[in-house]
């Protein structure tokens, strides 16, 4: 595999001092493939806003190394960093957008810092005004606008200076649901035309779904698990993991089954035909006791709780077919209650 | 009336012009003096883009000095200083500079509380994108602050109207020495009533105008 583009080793942060510090991050490692979406994916107070801000050193490390194309951020002079900052983009659920420039003026910022010459500078803010499909409103200033609006001016800005990579920190939450899709499907767009290598910060599992290809989800300040989203999806292996594939929580305690098992869907067959079937083959009944199916790149991915009938013997027979079945993974739920 | 204005419409133009001059010259020195030193308080205090604990606590100490002396009392103070600056001690030359000393740590705290106004999330994005401290000052605070600097500006312009007033009772001229000299000393009311009058005329120009400025030019209020 090629170098990645962004990598972590042994990240840790801390604020504070002696007995009031707040460990934010601890031991974290990763990589982030070039030209990949990845997913950064935990509840409030993960600590996954600070593990972004530390990609453009936004937030200095405590201890741990931050290599961005190459680069160690944290041996960098203050002048080599602001110009390292330069090809890492940065957008953020609050736009952050100069109130008193227009949309043309706000994408022009970034040339200006680096001293592109003006006319030159509007030129390459219009194509990217046209790339965010905002084109006619170049005199809009950020007040006159939607908060979609805002975050496409706010990524116009981003990419100005061509970056290699494009953080999100919680891009998508100040928005209603239409508008965060709308969004999503333009950060896709901009990283299979432009190539650019985007992180995603959500607390939300359904822009993950949406458009990584890996995931990492971080709980108190450490990697819980992280892998490929269709994976996590399937099997997630931490608590953490499961509280966000299902965030409707399945109560276990209330289930009065014997046995549970959870079964995953891995693309390619559906889950009715299969409980269908299981009735029909085998004569078994099994309890639908939560399911959850979502579309993952083009193919259907589902997990499914089932609740197997008291009798062992019809137990045992409904967990072999199950299993016989192509593309369906399956685990016992232990200490259900 | 005519009678009025002959006697002492002279004078009258006279001190509204020496105010004039006071007000304008001491605005502009004490915002070159005040202007940085808020941004200055800005940028180094806890959390801002250049943090220098030590040199914010020390600018903190001598504007709250400046700011606690009272007008009348830092003139006399400094009366030697400004025979060595401008070469005399009254006039409207005599004025100006314990108008600047005095308006100036207040200026600071204008600009200070007008540029903390400014959203810390766009200074970070700027922050994001390379930017280096002077150009967060020059490209994302002062334009960012501009509609609250314009307001903070007429309340410092009112204020220094006041203190120029003030400096008229101890000769420095202007409507203040006016309406001591023939409103009280020779108790001509009409001359007390006219410079009274203009001062509320300067104040009522001076915050309308600036307060249409800050409005048309913030661009959120759209």
């Amino acid at each position: 595999m090629a170098e990645p583009i962004i990598q972590i080793r042994d990240l840790t942060k801390t604020f504070g001092q002696g007995a009031d510090a707040v460990h934010a991050l601890e031991h974290i490692s990763l990589n982030i493939q070039k030209g990949e979406i990845f997913g950064i994916i935990g509840l409030s107070g993960a600590g996954k806003s600070t593990l972004v801000r530390c990609m453009n050193l936004l937030e200095r490390p405590t201890a741990g190394s931050v290599v961005v194309d190459g680069q160690e951020l944290t041996q960098l002079t203050d002048r080599q960093l602001r110009k390292a900052r330069q090809s890492i983009g940065m957008i953020f659920q609050g736009f952050n957008l100069l109130m008193q420039r227009t949309a043309l003026d706000n994408i022009c910022f970034p040339l200006e810092l680096t001293g592109v010459p003006k006319a030159q500078a509007r030129k390459k803010a219009r194509e990217l005004l046209e790339v965010v499909g905002l084109g006619d409103r170049e005199n809009a200033y950020p007040a006159q606008m939607s908060g979609g609006q805002k975050q496409r001016i706010a990524i116009a800005r981003a990419l100005a200076t061509d970056p290699k990579v494009l953080l999100c920190d919680e891009a998508t939450s100040a928005l209603d649901p239409t508008t965060t899709l709308s969004i999503l499907e333009l950060l896709k767009d901009l990283n299979q035309k432009l190539g650019v290598t985007v992180v995603i910060i959500t607390h939300e599992m359904k822009v993950v779904e949406r458009i990584c290809h890996r995931v990492a989800i971080l709980s108190g300040g450490v990697v819980a698990e992280q892998g490929e989203v269709a994976e996590i999806f399937a099997n997630p292996q931490s608590e953490i993991g499961r509280q966000l594939v299902y965030p409707g929580g399945v109560k276990l305690e209330a289930l009065r089954e014997s046995r549970v098992i959870r079964i995953a869907f891995n693309g390619g067959s559906s889950y009715e035909p299969l409980i269908a079937s299981l009735a029909i083959d085998c004569g078994v009944k099994v309890n639908i006791l939560g399911a959850d199916t979502r579309n993952i790149d083009g193919k259907a991915f589902g997990t499914m709780l089932l609740g197997l009938p008291q009798d062992p013997a019809e137990a045992a027979k409904a967990v072999n077919y199950i299993q016989s079945q192509p593309n369906v993974t399956m685990e016992e739920v232990p200490d259900h209650g | 009336m005519a009678e009025f204005w002959n006697e002492y419409g002279g004078l009258i133009l006279e001190g509204l012009r020496d105010t004039t001059i006071m007000v304008v010259a001491s605005t502009i020195f004490a915002y070159i003096i005040g202007l940085p030193l808020g941004v200055l308080l800005i940028v180094t205090r806890p959390g801002g883009i250049w943090e220098r604990p030590w040199c914010n606590r020390i600018v903190g100490w001598i504007i709250n000095i400046g700011r606690s002396i009272p007008f009348i009392i830092l003139m006399i103070l400094l009366l030697d200083f400004t025979k060595f600056l401008v070469g005399t001690k009254i006039g409207v030359r005599g004025a100006i500079p314990p108008l600047v000393i005095s308006a100036a740590p207040f200026i600071a705290r204008m600009v200070e509380s007008s540029l903390s106004e400014v959203d810390g999330g766009v200074v970070e994005a700027a922050q994001s994108m390379g930017a280096s401290i002077w150009q967060i000052v020059r490209k994302v605070y002062l334009p960012e602050a501009r509609p609250s600097l314009i307001l903070g500006a007429s309340i410092s312009i009112v204020t220094i109207i006041a203190y120029t007033t003030i400096a008229g009772t101890v000769g420095a001229g202007g409507l203040g020495d006016l309406a001591v000299r023939y409103g009280y000393v020779r108790s001509v009311p009409p001359v007390l009533l006219t410079t009274v009058l203009l001062i509320i005329v300067m104040v009522q120009v001076v915050q309308s105008l600036f307060s249409w400025l800050s409005r048309k030019l913030d661009k959120r209020l759209r």
